[in-house]
Parts: C-alpha cells; sequence; structure tokens
C-alpha cells in the first residue's frame, strides 16, 4: 500500500514537473515578449495556452540523428545523465503540506514530526540538503558527457565552459545554503519549513538569499550568465550535435532545473509552503469540518502558497533575462570566485558568531539582517574590480606642418 | 553598479504595462502610405467603358516583362473601350512584376493603377498569372468622363489608323 502512495506520489511529481517545464516555456515567452514590448505566442489555442504541446508534438516528429564520429552510447545516455537529477531533485522538496490521515498541527510543529504523513513530499530525509547538493552537482556529467560524446569542438568548448561554471558557482552556492541550515538548525526540508514560523528565514539570511540566488541563476545557466548557450557568439554549446527529443532533454533539464532552485530558494529562505495566517486557517476548518478537512485545506493553501512564491522566482528570472547583458567569461569567473564565494564565507562566519553569541532569534535575525544589507552595500559601493591600467603611453599628436596642408591643395 | 542593475529592471517593467507594438496582422491590417503600389487594377471611366485600349505602352515600359497585352477592334455598336481597341487580353505575371509603377506612367488614359492589395501570395506558378478578369475594376466603379480625342477616334472613324496618336 505505501509502495503504491509511493509510486503515485513520484508519477504525479514526474507529470507535474514535466507539465510545470512545458508551461514555464510559454510563460517565459510570454512575459518576456510583454517586457519587451511585443506579444508573444498567442495562436496555438486561445492565449497561446496549446503552444507547448504545439512545440512537443513538433521535436518529438523530427530526424532523429546521431552524429557518425560521435560516441554512441555516452551520446545516448549523456541527455538522461542531465535529466534525471534535474527530476530527482524534487523528491526531497515539499511541495506542501497534506497530513493525509493525520493532524494538520504536525506541519507546523517539529516536535510532533514522528506523525507526520505528508504525502506533498516524496521522501522526507534527515540529510535533504546534502543530497540536493549532491544531486544538483551530478548533473554536471551530462553536460560534459554530452559535450565529449558529440565529437565536436564547439560541443566540447562549450561543456568545458558549462562544467567550469557550474562546479565555480557550486561553492558559494553550497555556502549559502550552509547559512540558511544553521539558522534552521536541521537538514530536513520539513524541519527547514518548520522552522521558519512567524519570520521567513530570508531576514536573518537576506545576504544568504542574495548569494544563493546569484550563484543559483548561474548555476542553471540563465541570463545573465548563460554563456554557455550564448547564442549570438555560439552555435549553441554542449547541446550543438542534439536534435528532436534528446534536444528537448537538455533543454527540459535546464528549465526543471530552474524550477527547482526556485522551489529551493522558495523552501529555504521563504518559508516553503508557509503562508501567513495558515495555521489559523486550518485551525477553523478543523472547528467547523474536522480534522481531515483541515488537513486537506491545509495541503491546498500551502500547495497554492508554494507555487505561488516558486512563480514569483521564476517571474523573476525572466524579467532578469529580459533586462540585463550577458556579463563576459572572465568577469562571471571573477564574479564567483572574487565575490560570491568570499560573501558566501562571510555569511557563514557571521551567521555561526551572531546565532551563538545572541540566543534570542529575533534580536539575532534583525541584527543578522541588518549586517547583510551593510555587507551588500559595501561590497556594491567599494567592490569595484580594479581596472588594469594600459602602460602604453601615446604621445602627443604633432599638428601637421601647415605648408604640407597648403601644398596639397591646389 | 547596482543603480544601473535595477534602472534596467524598471525600464523593462515600464514596459511591460505598455501596449504592445505589435500588430495582429491576419486580424488587424495597418492601413498603408497613400502611394503604396500594391496590386494592380485596371480602371473603367464613368459609364462603365474600360479605360485600357490596348495601346500595349504598359507592356513596352515594363522593365522586367511582366505584361502580356493582346489587343482587338472594338465591336462599333457595342463597344468594350472608348477609342478602336481594347485588350482582349491583359495579364501580368505577378512572379515577374516589381511594383515600379512604370506602367501606371506610361499608360495614356490611367488605366492601370497600383492600388493598396498586397496580399498576393499564390501555391503555384499558373496562379501567379493575374488575367484580366481578375485586374478588372467592376463596372459600377469607373470614374471620369471620356476624353474627347478617344470619342473622335472610337466613333468618327471606323478604319483603324496606322498609329495611335493620343
Amino acid at each position: 500500500m505505501n509502495i503504491l502512495i509511493l509510486l503515485i506520489q513520484c508519477l504525479v511529481l514526474t507529470l507535474g514537473v514535466t507539465t510545470g517545464f512545458a508551461y514555464l516555456t510559454l510563460f517565459e515567452r510570454r512575459v518576456l515578449a510583454r517586457l519587451q514590448n511585443r506579444v508573444g505566442p498567442n495562436r496555438a489555442g486561445p492565449a497561446g495556452v496549446l503552444q507547448p504541446v504545439a512545440d512537443a508534438v513538433k521535436l518529438f516528429f523530427k530526424e532523429d540523428i546521431i552524429p557518425s564520429a560521435a560516441d554512441r552510447w555516452v551520446y545516448l545516455i549523456a541527455p538522461a545523465l542531465a535529466m534525471i537529477p534535474a527530476i530527482i531533485i524534487w523528491a526531497v522538496i515539499p511541495v506542501g503540506c497534506w497530513n493525509i490521515g493525520g493532524d494538520y498541527r504536525a506541519c507546523f510543529d517539529p516536535a510532533l514530526s514522528g506523525e507526520l504523513n505528508n504525502v506533498l513530499q516524496v521522501a522526507d530525509m534527515n540529510v535533504a540538503v546534502l543530497y540536493l547538493l549532491a544531486v544538483t552537482s551530478v548533473g554536471v556529467y551530462g553536460i560534459t558527457l554530452a559535450g565529449w560524446a558529440s565529437n565536436n569542438k564547439y560541443s566540447m568548448i562549450g561543456s568545458i565552459r558549462s562544467s567550469a561554471q557550474l562546479i565555480s558557482y557550486e561553492l558559494a552556492l553550497g555556502l549559502a545554503v550552509l547559512g540558511a541550515v544553521m539558522i534552521a538548525g536541521t537538514l530536513s526540508m520539513q524541519e527547514i519549513v518548520a522552522s521558519q514560523s512567524g519570520m521567513w528565514a530570508m531576514i536573518p539570511q537576506f545576504l544568504g538569499l542574495v548569494v544563493f540566488m546569484v550563484s543559483a541563476t548561474a548555476e542553471v545557466v540563465r541570463a545573465p550568465f548563460d554563456l554557455v548557450e550564448a547564442e549570438q557568439e555560439l552555435t549553441g554549446g554542449y547541446n550543438t550535435e542534439y536534435g528532436s527529443m534528446k534536444f528537448a532533454l537538455f533543454f527540459m533539464a535546464e528549465y526543471i532545473k530552474l524550477i527547482a532552485v526556485s522551489a529551493i530558494a522558495v523552501t529555504l529562505f521563504l518559508g516553503g509552503w508557509r503562508f501567513p495566517g495558515l495555521e489559523t486557517l486550518g485551525g477553523i476548518v478543523a472547528e467547523s469540518s474536522g480534522p481531515g478537512m483541515a488537513a486537506f485545506v491545509v495541503g491546498i493553501v500551502s500547495l497554492l502558497s508554494f507555487l505561488g512564491k516558486v512563480a514569483f522566482f521564476l517571474f523573476l528570472a525572466v524579467w532578469i533575462r529580459a533586462s540585463w547583458p550577458r556579463i563576459r567569461y572572465d568577469m562571471l569567473m571573477d564574479l564567483g570566485w572574487k565575490r560570491l564565494l568570499p560573501l558566501g564565507l562571510v555569511n557563514v562566519i557571521m551567521t555561526a558568531f551572531v546565532v551563538v553569541l545572541i540566543p534570542n532569534r529575533w534580536i539575532h535575525s534583525i541584527l543578522l539582517f541588518v549586517l547583510g544589507i551593510a555587507i551588500l552595500y559595501a561590497t556594491a559601493r567599494y567592490g569595484q574590480t580594479v581596472r588594469p591600467r594600459s602602460s602604453i603611453e601615446f604621445a602627443p599628436r604633432e599638428p601637421l606642418p601647415s605648408t604640407a596642408v597648403e601644398q596639397q591643395s591646389p | 553598479m547596482l543603480g544601473e542593475l535595477f534602472k534596467g529592471l524598471r525600464t523593462t517593467l515600464r514596459y511591460m504595462f505598455e501596449q504592445p507594438v505589435t500588430v495582429q496582422y491576419p486580424e488587424v491590417k495597418r492601413p498603408v502610405r497613400e502611394r503604396f503600389r500594391g496590386k494592380h487594377e485596371l480602371k473603367r471611366f464613368a459609364n462603365g467603358l474600360e479605360r485600357c485600349i490596348g495601346c500595349s505602352l504598359c507592356s513596352a515600359a515594363c522593365p522586367s516583362d511582366a505584361i502580356l497585352v493582346v489587343p482587338a477592334e472594338n465591336d462599333p455598336e457595342n463597344p468594350t473601350s472608348p477609342g478602336e481597341r481594347y485588350a482582349a487580353t491583359y495579364e501580368i505575371n505577378m512572379l515577374r512584376c516589381i511594383f515600379c509603377g512604370y506602367c501606371e506612367d506610361a499608360c495614356p488614359t490611367n488605366a492601370i493603377v497600383l492600388e493598396h492589395q498586397y496580399e498576393l501570395s499564390f501555391y503555384d506558378r499558373h496562379t501567379s498569372i493575374y488575367t484580366k478578369d481578375m485586374l478588372l475594376v467592376p463596372p459600377d466603379q469607373g470614374h471620369g468622363e471620356i476624353p474627347p480625342i478617344l470619342e473622335q477616334l472610337g466613333n468618327k472613324r471606323p478604319s483603324p489608323p496606322a498609329q495611335i496618336d493620343l
């Protein structure tokens, strides 16, 4: 019975995430178009809602090409290696809290979590954050192998660039996550959400949130860090030699990872499925319609609240893509190693000191918030890169002899 | 640095609340300019007679040789056009036409005019040839009076002259 529920959960989650990807592409295209004073795809179905279906049909019917020089098996496996980690990230993310057959209060109280049977989370691991970091790193294999197996110089260069970028930004990402974990005091996603009662972790971890968002954007190679698929300069990066559904899998992996990092950011910093007044709502429904109904209502409302927060981050990603230019590769590495990594370290050290020295949750949160803003301001204000100064001195240009000019113009 | 980044975000967000510049083409058609050169029309006089007198000057003026005119004698009892002759066949190959408007300039009777219709797609080469009945305006849409010289040519001199001198 439990296995059956687990299978249904997995199926629904996978289908939901894939549908989410399909509609994210439509959302992105529509919103991007509006931000650029255009209309966007609005032909397939009412307001373009069937556009993802049309895209999928097109990709399915395209010819499936395997380059003759490609390493056949690696070439075929690489899209799956990119896709699987992107989907299994979702196993530990609580997309809501529907304590089926139990009390809704177990969602909010970590002490009662033993009797929690949340159907809106596939696996409540006690090391979920470590799992997340591990799985997001595994995705690099798909990209690297795709570039290598294509037996194409451009693909190879694209995949090397991509791997370098992902590995660089993983450090800052890990440090940012570490800050949130220190505030929550646990690695379990459910308990991290439960620990954010009253105040979301973005208050004490404001600096952490900023570092996380920047490095997560780089981690999922979105604009302005999308050098890997800089379509104006490169053919397409590591997926140049891929077509048809194999290309669609890479595309899907990228977008699902984008949704996943938004979901992780929501869970770690924005209180996950929490919503002000959710617990009160549960209490009201429990009084009027019984505990089962209360658990159901809390589940649905928490799911909607989670999706709303994720949609906010997705809009942010699209908005940034529409607004900011792509940064140069050396600036990318500079930002990753010289700014975000020190900022992440400072955040971890700062959080550790403040949390230990000031036990009161509210005081240390406000203090960390103020410190975070101050450090960010100082970095933006004084952290300019020193421009390399040219050592060449140009001699002042001598004026042309006036006689020569007169002779040339009779 | 951060200031500039937020300025960029603000700019794009402002555009989001503005009306998009896109024209939803098949439903909404933007009007063309007055002197736009689109599909040709063969005009008529106010009394319904065709303006084209089959002189083939348009065909001669056409730089891409897109126009074919085969003239024929008017029936004096029931003339198709004022003057002696009319265009029995009038065809424009729309694949060849470059919409330069030289035919319009060459026409002595203002019979051929490039109008504002620009949706000229077709599925095969044969349909690219627009025949006279596709180009000619309906009889009730004529305009202008017949110039006296054309009346004179059509009615008072029964035999065709060696050369039409308008």
